[in-house]
């Protein structure tokens, strides 16, 4: 083998090239990774990190024995995330659900004994029946409220009824010393949650709101954003309700099959209305006044206490409302879209323009049943704009202050949002198409080490720990009384068409032309 | 060797240029891989379509098989870039490169009622960039190039002789 000179020159034609590649490539290398450690250090430099609630002791001692007062759609919903589930349901799970089903499954035993139930609907109670005696022992059922409160094997109570009656038990349980969980809106009354409030506080109960998303990781770190003024002055907080359907209308299935005798009609009206019974009433409650509390107490709370929990903003000084029944001309009362301004002039956590600019701030609220174009939710400031989604987006505001430098040196894309202070959530998979609105708002599943976690149990879980610890759950009375207030606001608003103001000294909502102890009866008018 | 030659010198350099491009690319993509820190095939396999996405992604969902086929992509894109740019043991580089070309086109293949949204740029019927480069590959299979402008001019020098 010989090889000449052209042979040589002819083989290593190619490697001038290879040169160039290699120059190019390092070339871009090099300027990218710079690029990239700029962006990087800015990003790192906001020192945003996911801040995820610290797990609760354990349940210590014996179990917590539990009452659960209303087992409907709600109720079964929290015994699921107390960790028994009906057949049917396991059933239906493992055939359409299998990632709920698996999530379900890895959910954590929690040291609990259901010892007493109550439902006014036969159907609805034996199903409870079925599902806690399909565990081991079979609980109680009680038919009212009352005997249930005054069992001695009775600990802690779990209210899901009807708005109606959240508070009149809520108080009655905690004046016999049991500890509540209740669901929300905290009260349907103004006078009611007073009342509620100071039995809470002078029981020494352990009090836990039903607002779920107090343990999903978004909202904890969008608070610590706003700590961090890495927004700047947050000047309007924008939410929305956005559905479409009958399901999510509230027209629920009314039992036809199941005859009158097998609900209890007269306990469920008992010392509020003489009312002839009603399949409507009963079972679609959400849709009446004097039962259920409409798009404020129902949606509106979801949101307010999720911003309450991330800005601390507290109760409104002014609520206005308008909305009508647009969607769903049923017979129902309560609207089925609408909008809720509520004013914060006072509210402010800091700022990167000169002092005294900027203070107040205005939240939004707007619902359709109508429609399920997902409208953002978003906490606006002057620096940038946060993004709650089941994920936690940033957007840098082009106009911002505090960013002015970082966007000219072009570290930083306006249309490109920071992302990632969360736990990548994948709900997609695990929710019926119905549950999604819920699982967007983080209301449903959160992550902790790398599981899905139903936050529900989580809530639970919380409460029933420090039931044994004596600490405090996340969603106080005082919590309850800001979102209770404010849900009440809203629809005093929308009844009267008036701007509704709070009055901080005297702890009142006060209504135009509407004296104070009319109030209620202002509410379930219809 | 000269003498054994049927293309022309114009046909024979636009061959070794189609080659060598082809080779920068696959060269470039796998250098990128090995720069970004983290970079997996991932997402890429679980956003497979067609009638074997299934075992695009069951490769993804393994750990230790997800770690073969990023070391296979690194090092394949690597390597095979390398011979075709360079034309050192080419006709390997073509067949090895072509097929991981077929493996790009089935894992995301422009078949009639598959929508990729935001993963695609351009517009493709049937035919797209990794079937289209496939087939320059297995065109230029059938021209030795890399034994006249390539180090297999050296390598099989005596062999050709």
């Amino acid at each position: 083998m010989k090889i000449n000179r052209r042979d040589l020159l002819k083989s290593l034609a190619p490697l001038p090239l290879l040169g160039v590649f290699g120059f190019a490539t390092n070339w871009d290398y090099r300027i990218n990774k710079k690029e990239k450690i700029k962006k990087n250090s800015f990003i790192n430099d906001l020192n945003i990190h996911p801040q995820i609630p610290p797990p609760p002791p354990p349940i210590k001692g014996k179990p917590v024995k539990l009452g659960v007062i209303g087992t409907g759609i709600r109720g079964e919903q929290l015994m699921w995330g107390l960790g028994f589930v009906h057949p049917d349901a396991m059933a239906y799970w493992k055939k359409n659900l299998p990632e709920k089903l698996e999530s379900f499954r890895q959910q954590e035993k929690l040291n609990i004994k259901i010892t007493a139930i109550c439902d006014l609907f036969d159907f609805r109670a034996n199903q409870a029946m079925e599902t806690l005696g399909n565990g081991g022992e079979e609980p109680v059922r009680y038919k009212t409220y009352e005997e249930l409160l005054h069992k001695a094997d009775v600990e802690a109570v779990i209210i899901a009824t009807s708005d109606l009656w959240h508070a009149p038990i809520a108080t009655a349980a905690a004046k016999a010393g049991k500890h509540v969980y209740v669901e929300k809106p905290l009260s349907h009354k103004v006078n009611e949650l007073y009342q509620l409030k100071k039995t809470v506080e002078q029981s020494g109960i352990t009090f836990q709101l039903g607002h779920q998303q107090r343990q999903h990781q978004s909202n904890y770190t969008a608070r610590e954003i706003l700590n961090k003024n890495i927004a700047g002055h947050i000047n309007l907080i924008q939410a929305s309700t956005n559905r479409n359907s009958d399901n999510g209308a509230w027209q629920y299935y009314t039992y036809p099959e199941h005859p009158e005798s097998s609900i209890d009609w007269r306990n469920y009206i008992k010392g509020y209305y003489d009312l002839p019974f009603s399949r409507e009433h009963f079972f679609r409650w959400r849709k009446y006044w004097k039962f259920g509390s409409g798009l404020t107490g129902d949606l509106l709370t979801h949101d307010y206490d999720r911003m309450n929990l991330i800005t601390g903003m507290g109760i409104p000084r002014y609520v206005t409302a308008s909305g009508g029944i647009y969607t769903h001309r049923d017979g129902r009362n309560v609207p089925d879209v609408m909008q809720v301004g509520m004013e914060f002039p006072e509210y402010f956590k800091g700022s990167s323009q000169k002092s005294g600019k900027e203070k107040g701030m205005s939240f939004l609220y707007s619902a359709t049943l109508g429609n399920r174009f997902s409208r953002e939710t978003l906490l606006m400031g002057h620096d940038a704009t946060l993004e709650l989604k089941n994920d936690l987006l940033l957007w840098i505001d082009k106009n911002s202050t505090r960013y002015q430098e970082v966007l000219n040196q072009g570290l930083v894309d306006v249309n490109e949002p920071i992302r990632g202070f969360t736990a990548e959530n994948d709900v997609d998979a695990i929710t019926s198409a119905t549950a999604q609105y819920f699982a967007n708002k983080g209301l449903l599943y959160d992550y902790r080490d790398e599981k899905l976690v139903d936050i529900t149990h989580l809530h639970l879980k919380e409460w029933l720990s420090c039931i044994r610890s004596g600490n405090k759950p996340s969603c106080s009375i005082n919590d309850g009384f800001e979102e209770a207030i404010t849900s009440l606001m809203a629809t005093l608003a929308y009844k009267t068409n008036q701007r509704v103001e709070w009055d901080r000294q005297q702890q009142i909502i006060q209504v135009p032309g509407v004296p104070n102890n009319k109030l209620d009866d202002l509410l379930i008018k219809t | 060797m000269e003498k054994t030659r049927f293309l022309s010198n114009r046909q024979l350099l636009s061959l070794s240029i189609l080659r060598i491009l082809v080779g920068w690319h696959l060269l470039y993509e796998g250098v990128t891989k090995f720069l970004t820190p983290g970079w997996s095939a991932y997402g890429y396999l679980m956003s497979a379509e067609g009638f074997l996405s299934g075992f695009f992604q069951s490769m993804a969902s393994d750990a230790t098989i997800l770690e073969i086929v990023n070391l296979l992509n690194k090092w394949g894109l690597l390597l095979i870039g390398l011979g075709l740019f360079i034309g050192l043991l080419t006709r390997l580089s073509i067949y090895s490169g072509a097929l991981l070309l077929l493996f790009y086109y089935l894992a995301h293949p422009p078949f009639i009622g598959i929508e990729y949204g935001f993963l695609t740029e351009g517009n493709y019927l049937l035919v797209d960039k990794n079937l289209i480069e496939m087939a320059v590959l297995l065109a230029l299979s059938f021209f030795p190039t890399g034994q006249y402008i390539g180090l297999d001019r050296i390598i099989f020098k005596n062999q050709v002789n």
